[in-house]
């Protein structure tokens, strides 16, 4: 019996749902695309204690400073806050990167596994920024954020931590109560400038 | 007006046609719906709202008081559209309806989009200062964006015939405009408004985007945009607007704006068939040079100066036209359809009369600078004697005016000034340097001899019905007297008691002439009278454009769970907790929610039962004194919590009222889960955040939202260990093993979970917690596990009929922000210790007795289920007004009690047990009798199974 | 809408805000021997004055932190932010 019922366990797709309209829609060579399941793993600790020096030799690379995210090895640490972060890597890579970051943080601060917390869009082309335009106040022009740089704030009424990939690709976390408002924004944005472009 | 051939930046090679009132109209691309019913000759647009004056076009811009109409048909059809701005396009549909639109009622299905922007430098308005301005600031390296509201750039110098460094004007704005495309940090946005300044830099614009397109041609597209822009730097070069006369009959259409009927000249090729011009300055005669130019009779220039010798009137008078000054227009007339048929000329201060035909009278009392954008975040204006103008007084932070706009008149001077303010701009924003910039332009603009100081022609009979301040409003002369005369001494008053400079174009001509002549009245200074305030929009925005794109399921989010998709498969009925959608009851066939709910109930009562519990909030805690600043935040104590035990807690605020509640597992040592109510989870981690953050920050805590990592289904019934040893065989669920409040990591259903026991039915029940991505499988796992034994799934209506026979209250059903923890008779739960609001519970006003307290509430009568919300009061019979002494606040039909009950809050309530009080209805009066808040299964004997 | 400086993440638009009322008004250390007029005084009465006036802000939607802001109430100048801790002097 038990048998039986292990081998249904699957895991679900938070944007299920919206699948075929996120693959349907897209502006030139601009589209969306989900990236469930990636492996994040919350950061607590001061970045002035004991555990900063530990982390980075585990982490491959210091803790980033405000607004700023470092790729080192497979993964990818976001800053969220003073004493914040969040590593995110592929799927999978949870409870070991849970193990070790734990291990150098010790008693100096706090991890947890957020893997289901946030699910990944992946927001990507030359329209990239301009979708974002359309319902995000942040300032993405190149002079003034690109690769590297990450943002905790506002889809419209939704919380989003972009983090901003290569020149036009950024990967959007949202929580997955959230994911299909943020998504239908995106592809709402991507409808408008597909109009725009088409009759260009 | 007639077209001249080859006149006018149209397009006369193509004929386009559109239908006015149902005419049928013939047009050129390039056209507005105004140039071209003037080129139809339709003088007469329609009626003014109040008098009933037939009225016509009076300029070529945005200030145009008359020329307005109905755009479109069905439901996009919009009311009150600008026709000098209305650009024609194959298929429009216009209707006269001047000074009142008509609302459409139905659904309007364009797309109203908006955008978000960022510059360092924002330049408004396109005409010689403002691309002076933008060029300067972009090529000193600055992020620019200009805006125009015109097709086209150039502003006022579409509307003139003028020479720029030795050539035609277009071409000088041709190659500026080359020289900003080709800038990459250049935005420009023609056909755009910009409607709002506000703080910090933010300004709003309104694009029209496809709405000037034939319907065919639009193909998805926004009809407009509206721009949320975040600048450093705004500079206003709006330019200015061209300020009438006032004398009798000074509104038959006819009679025109002197730079207006220019503008139809060189923007659209029109001009008049005998023109006179009446003017208080030399300006207008640059439109007498270019009408000969363009071969107009021009019959007469009727100047208010007794001596016009500046270089302007001699050229026109070297011309061969007639200039007589110190003369005024003193009255019209009218031919059939009530447009100008001629203009009565008289000797200011009077003498001999003199009718001449024309179709139309070009006049100018001055100018005024347009710098509405100025006023907005408190920019004042004062009158500036030589200019006879209102310019800017004071300097808004952040904002610079340059050009017409700061009452800088000539194309030459506006470049010059315009270039010097893109440099300072672009050089507050750290780029380059105002003084080391490339070299400003010579000022060569010709001089000009002073205007006259005159605002009217007063009307020689006395009456003055006729002569018009405001035609939007058909506010007269005798309209303002008799306003002053009743003790108005306040252009603002005058403003609301007459509605001048209300109407819609922002009574762009009204509303200096109407100080104007109120300072007259009162023989004061102008400056001690002023001007209206102008504030924003500057134009009117639609409801579509505030709503954008927020429409259906952009509105607001709407969350729902990982388990969601099942919920809906299996016919739940949802209901809205904050923006989530919970299951409110499961139907099965044909049941109503009474009879679906009943059932859910009994099911969980007598066999199992299951519910989607992932929406309470959830806190994770960590570090060493996570026990301490829970201690300081709950009424209760937390500290002493055994790893691997939960406890129910309950917080307030500083007032001492109930905030929140929830279990708090201790899962290690140093690692807490807090479980908040669905609504109040940020909320709670904002608020601890806040205590941690300033008023604790020695202490070692670390707090972390994890309310979407888990995903929980509650299993819930005295069947449930049955269930359970199916779902986690590992796991020991016995009553020895697995006590009441206790925390287990185990396996469930092949999925490592956290299960706790914890009820909110007071069933044996147990709460499983796996990772949200796995919430799905594992509700598919428990129910197919619970099947053999009828598993019910119930909803958010059971929990709360469930928890309600139990007497747990609701955070925001039973408390409203003026319950204490006391008055929900939870003394119990108030430890020995200090927290947050604790001193609250013994001021004067906690210590009542008669504060309202929670009770049971039993109908007398089993079967009568009274609303949430009812009154209850003393006695059967009463007098309105009656005294309400309490209120329900939760009641339902309880199957394991096979009668009605609920929950109240009353007035002294707890020392009432037993006795009967009354809940008075529209239809009945309904005897309850007031008993404990736990009404079933009291000795809690069910909750261990 | 007003824009805001977080101390932290620099520059955003209102709406990633909370308010949080006056700032500088520490919870009492210990609330039990105030009178109850004090610890109304405390509960209810804040300034509201025109001018500068020093207030918390969450960014909530940001990196969480409360900090404080001075705002000028009557032109709606921001005048400044500064970290939780910090002197209004610091505020920049
Ligand atoms: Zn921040």
């Amino acid at each position: 019996m038990l048998r039986g019922l292990a081998a249904m366990v699957s895991r679900a797709e938070p944007l299920a749902a919206l699948e075929a309209k996120i693959a349907a829609t897209t502006v030139d060579d601009t589209r969306l695309t989900t990236v469930p399941f990636l492996a994040q793993v919350g950061l607590r600790l001061d970045p002035d204690g004991p555990a900063a020096a530990r982390l980075a030799a585990v982490l491959g690379s210091d803790l980033p400073g405000p607004n700023r995210a470092v790729a080192a090895g497979a993964h990818r640490v976001l800053w969220l806050g003073p004493d914040e972060w969040l590593v995110v890597a592929a799927d999978g890579q949870e409870d070991s990167l849970v193990a070790s970051l734990a291990s150098a943080v010790g008693e100096d601060g706090g991890v947890i596994d957020l893997s289901s917390n946030r699910t990944g869009l992946e927001l990507s082309g030359a329209f990239a920024r301009e979708v974002l335009a359309t319902c995000c106040t942040i300032d993405f022009h190149p002079r003034v954020f690109g690769p590297g740089q990450c943002v905790q704030t506002l889809i419209q009424k939704a919380g989003v931590l972009i983090d901003q990939r290569t020149d036009d690709t950024y990967l959007l976390l949202v929580r997955p109560s959230f994911a299909a408002y943020v998504a239908e924004w995106l592809l709402d944005g991507m409808l408008g400038l597909q109009a725009d472009f088409s009759t260009r | 007006m007639k077209r001249l051939a080859g006149r006018g930046r149209i397009n006369q090679d193509r004929t386009i046609s559109f239908t006015w009132d149902g005419r049928a109209m013939s047009a050129h691309p390039g056209d507005t719906v105004a140039s071209v019913l003037l080129a139809n000759g339709i003088r007469v647009l329609g009626s003014s709202v109040l008098m009933n004056r037939p009225r016509g076009v009076v300029t070529d811009t945005m200030s145009d008081p008359n020329a307005f109409g109905q755009i479109g048909t069905g439901e996009s059809s919009e009311p009150l559209m600008r026709l000098t701005q209305v650009e024609v396009y194959e298929g429009l549909t216009a209707m006269s309806r001047i000074h009142k639109g008509v609302l459409p009622t139905g659904t309007d299905t364009g797309r109203f989009e908006k955008r978000h922007a960022h510059c360092d430098v924002l330049v408004a308005g396109a005409g010689p200062a403002g691309l002076a301005a933008a060029l300067a600031a972009a090529e000193a390296g600055a992020r620019v964006l200009l805006v125009d509201e015109h097709p086209h750039l150039g502003g006022s110098l579409l509307g003139e015939d003028v020479v720029i460094d030795d050539r035609p004007a277009h071409l000088w704005v041709a190659e500026v405009e080359q020289r900003l495309r080709d800038n990459p940090a250049v935005t420009i946005l023609t056909r755009t408004t910009v409607f709002n300044v506000g703080d910090q830099g933010a300004i709003a614009l309104m694009q029209r985007v496809s709405e000037h397109l034939p319907e065919a041609k639009r193909r998805g597209r926004a009809l407009r945009r509206m721009w949320q822009v975040r600048t450093h730097e705004l500079v206003v070069a709006t330019g200015a607007t061209e300020r009438p006369l006032v004398f009798p009959n000074n509104d038959r259409p006819g009679v025109m704006l002197a730079a207006g009927v220019r503008g139809y000249l060189h923007r659209y090729g029109l001009v008049p068939e005998r023109a006179v011009v009446f003017t208080t300055n030399d300006d207008a005669y640059r439109t007498v040079l270019d009408l000969i130019n363009a071969g107009v009779d021009v019959t007469r220039v009727v100047d208010v100066r007794p001596d016009p010798q500046g270089w302007l009137p001699r050229r026109a008078r070297e011309l061969g036209v007639e200039v007589r000054g110190g003369s005024v227009v003193m009255d019209t007339t009218a031919a059939a359809d009530g447009a100008l048929a001629g203009v009565v000329v008289a000797p200011l201060g009077g003498g001999e009369t003199e009718l001449i035909t024309c179709d139309v009278l070009a006049v100018s009392g001055g100018w005024d600078p347009l710098f509405d954008l100025h006023h907005y975040l408190g920019g004042t204006a004062r009158w500036d004697e030589q200019l006879l103008a209102f310019v800017q007084d004071n300097v808004v932070a952040g904002q610079r005016v340059t050009g017409a706009a700061a009452g800088i008149f000539g194309t030459t001077a506006c470049r010059r000034d315009g270039h010097l303010i893109g440099l300072v701009a672009a050089e507050a924003t750290g780029f380059g340097s105002a003084t080391s910039g490339p070299a400003a332009p010579e000022a060569a603009d010709v001089t000009e001899q002073a205007p006259a100081d005159f605002v009217r022609v007063a009307a020689v009979d006395g009456d003055e019905s006729h002569s018009f301040v405001d035609h939007h409003r058909d506010v007269t002369m005798a309209g303002i007297e008799r306003a002053l005369n009743s003790g108005i001494t306040n252009v603002e008053h005058l403003k609301r008691y007459t509605l001048v400079g209300t109407g819609t174009e922002q009574g762009r001509t009204a509303k200096v002439n109407a100080g104007r002549l109120a300072a007259d009245h009162f023989d004061l200074d102008f400056h001690m009278i002023g001007v209206s305030n102008a504030r924003p929009p500057s134009q009117p925005v639609t409801f579509g454009s505030f709503a954008g794109r927020a429409l259906g399921a952009r509105f607001d989010p709407v969350r729902t769970t990982a388990i969601h998709s099942w919920h809906v498969a299996h016919g739940a009925v949802f209901e809205d907790v904050g923006q989530w959608k919970r299951p409110w009851f499961f139907p099965q066939g044909t049941e109503d929610m009474d009879a679906a709910v009943l059932r859910e109930c009994a099911a969980v009562r007598e066999g199992v039962g299951m519910m989607d519990a992932s929406t309470l909030g959830k806190i994770d805690l960590r570090g060493k004194d996570v026990g301490v600043f829970l201690d300081r935040l709950y009424t209760g104590t937390m500290g002493t919590l055994k790893v691997g035990r939960a406890r129910y807690g309950v917080m307030c605020k500083a007032d001492g009222m109930v905030f929140d509640d929830g279990v708090v597992l201790r899962v290690a040592e140093d690692n807490f889960v807090a479980t908040t109510t669905t609504g109040g989870a940020a909320g709670v981690l904002d608020w601890m955040e806040d205590f941690l953050q300033t008023e604790w920050p020695d202490l070692d805590v670390w707090l972390t939202s994890v309310t979407e990592q888990w995903a929980t289904v509650a299993v819930v019934g005295p069947q449930v260990r049955t269930v359970m040893s199916t779902l986690a065989p590992e796991l020991d669920v016995t009553q020895d093993s697995f006590k009441f409040m206790q925390v287990e990591d185990a396996v469930v259903a092949g999925m490592p979970a956290r299960v706790a026991r914890i009820s909110f039915s007071g069933e044996l029940a147990f709460e499983i917690n796996v990772p949200t991505t796995s919430g799905l499988a594992m509700w598919e796992a428990v129910f197919a596990a619970g099947e053999p034994y009828g598993i019910t799934p119930y909803g958010t209506e059971a929990m709360h009929v469930l928890r309600a026979e139990k007497g747990y209250f609701i955070v925001g059903q039973e408390t409203d922000g003026t319950v204490t923890p006391l008055d929900l008779g939870l003394d119990w739960m108030i430890a020995d210790k200090e927290f947050v609001g604790r001193r609250s519970l013994r001021r004067t006003d906690m210590l009542r007795e008669d504060r309202k307290q929670l009770v049971g509430i039993l109908p007398v009568d089993p079967n009568d289920r009274l609303p949430e919300g009812a009154q209850l009061i003393e006695t059967a019979e009463y007098e309105i007004p009656v005294a309400m002494i309490g209120h329900v606040t939760s009641s339902y039909e309880s199957a394991a009690m096979g009668r009605t009950f609920g929950l109240a809050l009353v007035r002294g309530g707890r020392s009432r047990i037993g006795e009967t009080i009354y809940a008075p209805l529209l239809d009945r009066t309904v005897a309850v009798e007031l008993v404990d808040p736990i009404i079933f299964d009291a000795e809690g004997t069910r909750r261990d199974g | 809408m007003f824009q805001i400086r977080c101390p932290y993440c620099g520059p955003r638009d209102e709406p990633e805000f909370k308010y949080g009322g006056q700032a500088h008004v520490a919870y009492p250390a210990d609330p039990e021997q105030l009178s109850d007029e004090e610890w109304t005084r405390f509960l209810f009465v804040r300034d509201n004055s025109r001018g500068r006036y020093a207030e918390r802000w969450n960014h909530a939607a940001g990196c969480r932190r409360w900090f404080n802001v001075i705002r000028d109430t009557g032109t709606h100048e921001m005048v400044g932010s500064y970290r939780s801790g910090e002197r209004p002097e610091d505020a920049r």
